[in-house]
């Protein structure tokens, strides 16, 4: 076991709870060979080799996701995933789950046709930083404003990877990209700000070093009823790092080990992000709002009385076992 | 199977076309609609919007056109029939969505009641100048079908038949309403429930281990599960294959794309539905569809007295193009006649599928407005000679 497995293992020993060590210790800290890994049958076995890069952080997410569907023992059956396009859009497609491959920036639109078409559903949008906040910031503000019960993980990845590197909105000043070939001068958006301002009941931000934090963080959504958020800060070492000189994804790692300070309830509005400066991590923003389906039938209820007819679950027992 | 009386507001209505399009939506079944108001479309989701909670269902106003157009479609895979409703401006819009649904065989109803345009061009008046763009506006090779109603009767019983088929062929169907048909109030007559013919998912009851999502057999029309029934299946816009997987590999494209076309393209004798009158013996032929039809149908019967051999042909499937018909008609007449509001559309169609057999004529019109029968029936005049 490397130095930096230890360091996975002991990050922010204040803001860890070791009752969420176990899945840690039954798995990636096991050397019986005989032992599955637990994710797996979260994954589509048929489709890996993946697509993504040496070092990339969003097989990280994945595997952090995973593992908040086994503790939260989520309703697999009712568990859908949304993405859009980009290199976090191909999650839909590893994710042994009804998943939806969608169009760019258009993952909360569809997820919320899903949501209110059948209330059962559990519904996790999984894409980019460029997806949801720039093609798709219309949707992201107003999902959040309706404050639709949707969990939506951002893995921001600073630069638009898939098409080779291009400046996203999120983006940090003074990095450069291939599209701001002398670096870049536009402000990028602070997104759990973005959010929180437009109405989601739950906000957070991780870093690909903090798997155990990330895992919590997707059960806690996944108890919250409304808009959900949580930023997962991931290295690009092919497209952001190289051409930034910042190195690989063990450097990456050690930037965010380094840099990232916990700050839970911070205010949104200090948590930007710079090149090279401080990552502020943590829980940022939990509260209660009545989401968009509750207030519809509330509203429905009140003003049509016994002429209101509830939506029917569409499919009451799955169709196959 | 019949549709579910809860939605069917049977009984003899005054009502417009626009309203009679939600009536007809509700009657198909459809519980579930995304919209984004646009002008002359947005009464349709206004009644639909009054009407939803008290059936069980569900309307949203989305934050656009991008927004509802693919709102809808998650509304498909959740199990709903679903439907958006727009004009020109939005139309375009919602292109990118068209190819979604067509791509990812996502049944589902875009009901474009047609303005003068290009661009915001006129809000409150008619146009038939989307019919291009109905078919070929989204990139890339792929079918859909696309009525044509004429009176708000018609935009009840044909958003009943467009459900209907985009169940069928699990195919995005444009309804390509227009201004003057949207808001002409006429009477609108909606039978029972048990007289309505209602067409059901074609939902698979195969076991998980024995499904795949794309695979088909003789009609090239998949089976479907819906999120939630246990099939953890995928759905992605690349190109893919039976298992719904990405496969970007040249034969996989190839017969991807060519059973996309050839299940419309196959069938196109049992979608293109036609009026015919008088065709037999013709000379001239006026091929026409939606508001212009009623207008043509006067110069038609000007031309009559006058002791013309007219025929009528309407198109009340625009889409597939009923090529075979026309061609056949072709043989055995002189000429067409195509009035439509637009500067040539369907009569590129018209004069392809003649192949030379006969002369077309356009009547063009740049919309605002219905023809003056009399400019329409100068042109069959000329034709006839």
């Amino acid at each position: 076991m490397t130095d930096l497995n230890n360091d996975l293992l002991n990050i922010d020993p204040a803001n860890d709870d070791p009752a969420n060590d176990d899945a840690c210790n039954d798995v990636a800290c096991n050397n019986n060979e005989d032992v599955v890994n637990p994710v797996e049958r979260f994954l589509r076995g048929d489709r890996i080799p993946h697509i993504w890069c040496p070092g990339c952080g969003i097989g990280t997410t994945v595997n952090s996701f995973a593992r908040a569907l086994i503790d939260s023992k989520i309703d697999l059956g009712s568990l859908a995933l949304v993405s859009g396009i980009g290199c976090t859009g191909r999650v839909a497609g590893y994710v042994k789950l009804d998943s939806f491959h969608t169009t760019h920036g258009r993952a909360i639109p569809f997820a919320t046709g899903l949501k209110l078409a059948n209330p059962k559903l559990n519904v996790v949008v999984y894409s980019g930083d460029g997806d949801l906040s720039a093609i798709g910031g219309n949707h992201l503000i107003h999902a959040a404003r309706r404050n639709i019960d949707l969990k939506v993980i951002c893995v921001n990845n600073l630069i638009y990877a898939m098409t080779g590197g291009q400046t996203a909105p999120t983006t940090p000043d003074h990095s450069t990209t291939s599209t701001n070939p002398y670096g870049v001068f536009e402000p990028s958006f602070n997104l759990p700000h973005l959010v929180e301002a437009a109405g989601a009941v739950y906000v957070a931000r991780w870093t690909t070093f903090h798997v155990r934090q990330i895992s919590r963080s997707i059960s806690e959504a996944f108890k919250k009823k409304g808009f959900s958020f949580i930023e997962i800060i991931s290295p690009c070492p092919t497209l952001y790092q190289r051409r930034n000189k910042m190195g690989d994804g063990l450097e990456a790692m050690k930037y965010y080990k380094e840099k990232s300070k916990v700050r839970n309830g911070a205010p949104t509005s200090e948590v930007g992000m710079t090149m090279t400066g401080e990552i502020i991590v943590g829980k940022f923003v939990d509260r209660e709002r009545p989401d968009y389906q509750t207030m519809m039938r509330a509203q429905y209820a009140e003003s049509l009385g016994d002429r209101y007819v509830d939506q029917p679950s569409i499919q009451e027992e799955p169709v196959c076992s | 199977m019949k549709a579910d009386p809860s939605g069917v507001l049977t009984g003899i209505h005054f009502m417009d076309g626009d309203h009679a399009c939600c009536e007809g939506a509700l009657a198909a079944g459809s519980r579930f609609a995304a919209g984004y108001p646009i002008t002359p479309s947005t009464e349709v989701v206004e009644r639909f919007a009054a009407r939803v909670p008290t059936v069980g269902g569900a309307f949203i106003q989305m934050e656009d056109e991008l927004a509802a157009s693919i709102a809808l479609q998650g509304g498909v895979w959740a199990g709903a029939k679903a439907f958006t409703v727009t004009s020109g401006p939005g139309f375009s819009l919602m292109m990118e969505h068209i190819g979604y649904a067509a791509m990812t065989e996502t049944p589902c109803v875009f009901v474009d009641v047609q303005r003068g345009g290009p661009s915001t061009g006129l809000p409150t008046l008619p146009a038939q100048a989307d019919m291009m763009q109905a078919k070929w506006g989204s990139h890339g090779d792929y079918e859909i079908i696309a009525l044509c109603p004429n009176s708000p009767q018609e935009c009840f019983d044909l958003t009943i038949k467009a459900f209907n088929l985009a169940e069928e062929y699990r195919v995005p169907v444009m309804f390509m309403m227009d201004e003057c048909v949207g808001h002409m109030t006429e009477k609108v007559v909606i039978p029972p429930a048990d007289e309505i013919e209602v067409v059901p998912r074609k939902h698979t009851h195969k076991s998980v281990e024995d499904y795949l999502p794309y695979a088909t057999n003789g009609d090239l029309v998949p089976e479907m599960a819906h999120a939630g029934d246990g099939y953890n299946f995928h759905v992605t816009g690349l190109t893919h294959d039976e298992r719904g997987y990405p496969n970007m590999t040249l034969p996989i494209q190839d017969q991807l794309v060519r059973r996309l076309q050839n299940k419309i393209l196959n069938a196109v004798d049992r979608i293109t539905m036609t009026e015919e009158e008088q065709i037999d013996g013709a000379d001239v032929v006026v091929v026409s569809y939606g508001i212009t039809s009623r207008v043509a149908q006067r110069a038609i019967e000007a031309a009559r007295k006058q002791g013309l051999r007219v025929g009528k042909l309407r198109l009340i499937t625009a889409w597939p193009f009923p090529e075979k018909k026309i061609k056949e008609i072709a043989a055995k007449i002189k000429a067409f006649v195509v009035p439509e509001l637009n500067l040539g559309q369907m009569v590129r169609e018209v004069e392809r599928a003649a192949g030379g057999k006969a002369k077309t004529f356009a009547v063009s019109h740049a919309g605002g407005g219905v023809h003056n029968p009399e400019d329409i029936l100068k042109v069959i005049v000329e034709a006839s000679r």
